[in-house]
């Protein structure tokens, strides 16, 4: 049982919570996840960690409303228990200094781009980031970015915050304007997809960070299963990052719809 | 080793050696073998109830006068956990279940669940001397186990084995299915503070989300792990060893033992087209989700797919619960698709049979060459080839090989894939100091179950591979030999 202490709403759907973990604050690093669990008939949902605080001994995980799991979490109030939390899981993300790094986050996506965008900074790199929404009020964490982001460059789909276009647009004006060593993707597949064709015909080394159905994160069951380079991996185990002009998004997209 | 002064004391008791001399040894060979009841297969394949039903008290006893009290009890070396099966069985015979149940304790921490998952067809009835000498049906050991622990069960009088006093020395058990079970259980027999860490939100490890309800019901585990928490174990579910707390930090934390029964998780696949298609599925998914989340029960948010046509690629026991399960679960049509025949299935003789009287449908000497998907990315048929025998290969077994040009399709909307597990790779990859070999096993001393690391021990299927639940605990026991000894003797 780890006790929720905080609660915000980044936007009407989308809820930060600080949850009670000190053994998981301790070991994660950026690019790992949990899984969580509410209630004896609940369903075991992954989530990137976002941020943690070692000395409150606390993670915050930030969880946008899509479905009755989601829904159960987002109802949790301060002082509230999650039944099950379990993690950090998956492989860390790769930190060293490439040079100038590209951070995209679309949606709900930028919070688990938050650490990778600190830790790429403390790393030395240049980070531009690129927050992606539909929305104004989608756009979410825009100053804790912009704490560790050398640049940021917001858009939305409807022109109502940032620049009018697709999160593509934003990438590829940096391509076009300077050197870009590695771009780093987290967000819907299909918007995670056509950042990597992008990224591929201008030969900028994409990693993606996928989020696939899990039941137990360990690798022991498969749910996750994606191909990469032709080769069938875990997202839990192998993952969740990947070189992203590999991965078959086609396939994760079918894969993302098995109990819709 | 039970040693052999502790067996001929235990036999030349009084109440053991009358008891002998109430009923001649010829009249004992003369009675018939008991056939424990199962539920009809026409009512069990529809609903979660257990299969086999036990045998009722007046069976039992009945059972165990086959037993002849044997000089050189020959059961015993075929059981891994090395129960003293003469004394319990004939603690049955003359009424004393309880002292029966106390004496599957002396050894085993599970004897409800060995009594029903066990092979024992393969282990001590095999070394009965109705068997070896007799060429008759063993006495029926497996039934009477079970039989015993679920009369001390049901009568609410469970006996907590004996402590010894606390030595204060702290020991990890890293992960609580049956290897890691039944070392705690000794570990804390011998006096020593144990904790076992378990990674999912219930413990059991494969006794909770493998096998399934209908052949061992979750209330049993739970039941057997309670008596372990009674006699002083500690169990923390959610951590995961060498994620959330590392090698480093147990050490830290004072632990001067750890062992590892991590188990055998990582599921195969085959590697051939379609495999990734919507409706395709480990078994370890499948049952993960029905008997973990219990996601056949409506009020569980956690979803499972529910093919009409359900295929199980597959002929080990895990095939088996898995195609069963499915039967379960609404198949019109539930089919074991196995590549080589009948003969070479490594499934228990048992479940085969109980699957066949449910209607399972086999097809033996096929195997699937690629799956194809609909518009939408379910999966909607396979392409099977014919195989045929030839010669036996290094597993002993007949090698199947395909025959030539003979394939066919077949309409499936659910495959699930048990064709084996791998080691689960987070220890072998997070600890320091282990010797791994290339199937990702961790190397042990077979006799102390000690790896290159000196207080890490292992057993079960991460050092195995993929074995059975009573060696997994017969592991877990010789570790608990092995490793209380070296640290008593520092």
């Amino acid at each position: 049982m780890n006790k929720i202490v905080g609660k915000e709403y980044l936007s009407e759907k989308i809820v930060k919570l600080e949850v009670e973990a000190p053994l998981i604050a301790k070991s994660r690093r950026a690019g790992h996840f949990v899984i969580v669990r509410i209630g004896e008939k609940g369903e075991r949902i992954p989530y990137t960690i976002a941020s943690s605080d070692i000395e409150k001994g606390t993670i915050t995980l930030v969880i946008q409303l899509v479905g009755k799991s989601s829904q159960k979490i987002c109802e949790l109030q301060v002082g509230d228990y999650i039944t099950d939390l379990v993690g950090p899981l998956g492989n860390a993300t790769h930190i060293e200094k490439y040079g100038t790094v590209v951070c995209a986050g679309g949606g709900v996506g930028i919070a688990p781009m938050l650490p990778i965008i600190e830790a790429m900074s403390k790393a030395g790199n240049k980070v531009i980031a690129v927050l992606a929404a539909r929305t104004k009020e989608l756009v979410i964490l825009e100053d804790q970015v912009r704490e560790f982001a050398n640049e940021v460059i917001v858009t939305t789909d409807d022109g109502s915050y940032g620049e009018k276009g697709l999160i593509t647009d934003g990438v590829e004006k940096i391509i076009k304007r300077e050197k870009v060593d590695l771009c780093v993707t987290i967000g819907p597949a299909v918007m995670m997809k056509f950042v990597a064709l992008l990224t591929e015909k201008y030969k900028v080394p994409t990693m993606a960070s996928l989020n696939t159905i899990m039941v137990d994160g360990t690798g022991m069951c498969g749910a996750c299963r994606v191909t990469v380079a032709g080769e069938t991996k875990f997202v839990c185990v192998d993952g969740p990052e990947f070189d992203a002009h590999k991965v078959d998004f086609d396939e994760m997209m079918i894969r993302l719809k098995a109990y819709k | 080793m039970l040693s052999e002064e502790y067996l001929k004391a235990e036999r030349s008791a009084s109440w053991r050696e009358e008891l002998r001399k109430t009923i001649k040894t010829k009249d004992r060979i003369q009675l018939t073998r008991v056939v424990m009841s199962s539920v009809d297969p026409k009512v069990r394949s529809r609903n979660y109830q257990e299969v086999n039903m036990g045998l009722t008290a007046e069976q039992a006893v009945a059972e165990a006068r086959r037993c002849l009290d044997c000089v050189n009890p020959t059961c015993i070396t075929g059981c891994p956990v090395e129960i003293n099966i003469p004394k319990f069985i004939k603690n049955i015979e003359r009424g004393e279940f309880l002292e029966a149940a106390k004496t599957l304790k002396e050894t085993s921490a599970l004897p409800a669940v060995c009594g029903r998952v066990c092979p024992q067809e393969h282990q001590c009835e095999k070394q009965c001397f109705y068997v070896q000498k007799l060429n008759k049906p063993s006495v029926a050991i497996g039934h009477l186990e079970r039989f015993a622990a679920d009369y001390e069960r049901e009568s609410k009088n469970i006996a907590i084995p004996e402590i010894e006093i606390a030595n204060g020395i702290k020991v990890a058990v890293i992960g609580s299915g049956p290897a890691g079970l039944s070392f705690a259980g000794d570990m804390a027999k011998k006096g020593f503070d144990v904790t076992v860490y378990e990674a999912l939100h219930e413990l059991g490890g494969v006794l909770r989300y493998g096998i399934p309800e209908f052949r061992l019901p979750n209330n049993i585990v739970k039941i057997e792990i309670e008596v372990l928490a009674k006699m002083g174990v500690k169990f923390m579910t959610n951590c995961i060893i060498g994620k959330t707390i590392s090698h480093e930090d147990l050490l830290e934390m004072g632990f001067k033992g750890i062992f590892v029964g991590s188990g055998a998780g990582l599921p195969h696949f085959m590697h051939i087209p379609g495999e990734n298609l919507n409706g395709v599925m480990s078994c370890n998914e499948y049952l993960t989700r029905v008997n973990l989340m219990d996601a056949a029960n409506p009020e569980s948010e956690t979803p499972v797919w529910r093919g009409k046509n359900v295929a199980v690629i597959g002929g080990g026991n895990t095939a088996m619960d898995a195609v069963r399960t499915a039967l379960r679960l609404g198949a019109e049509k539930a089919m074991i698709v196995y590549r080589r025949s009948e003969e070479e299935m490594p499934a228990r003789l048992e479940e085969v049979h109980h699957a066949k009287e449910e209607g399972i449908e086999f097809f033996n000497l096929h195997n699937p060459l690629k799956y194809e998907g609909d518009e939408k990315g379910c999966v909607k048929r396979m392409l099977l080839q014919r195989m045929e025998l030839g010669e036996p290969d290094s597993s002993g077994r007949r090698r199947p090989s395909p025959i030539e040009g003979d394939t066919v399709w077949m309409d499936v909307d659910q495959v699930i894939v048990s064709v084996g597990v791998s080691p689960n790779p987070l220890i072998p990859s997070t600890f320091k100091g282990l010797e791994i070999t290339k199937w990702g096993t961790i190397v042990v001393n077979c006799d102390t179950m000690q790896s290159a690391q000196h207080e890490v021990y292992a057993g079960g299927d991460i050092v195995r591979g993929g074995a059975t639940v009573i060696l997994a605990m017969g592991d877990g026991r010789k570790a608990a030999k092995g490793m209380s000894e070296a640290l008593l003797a520092k």
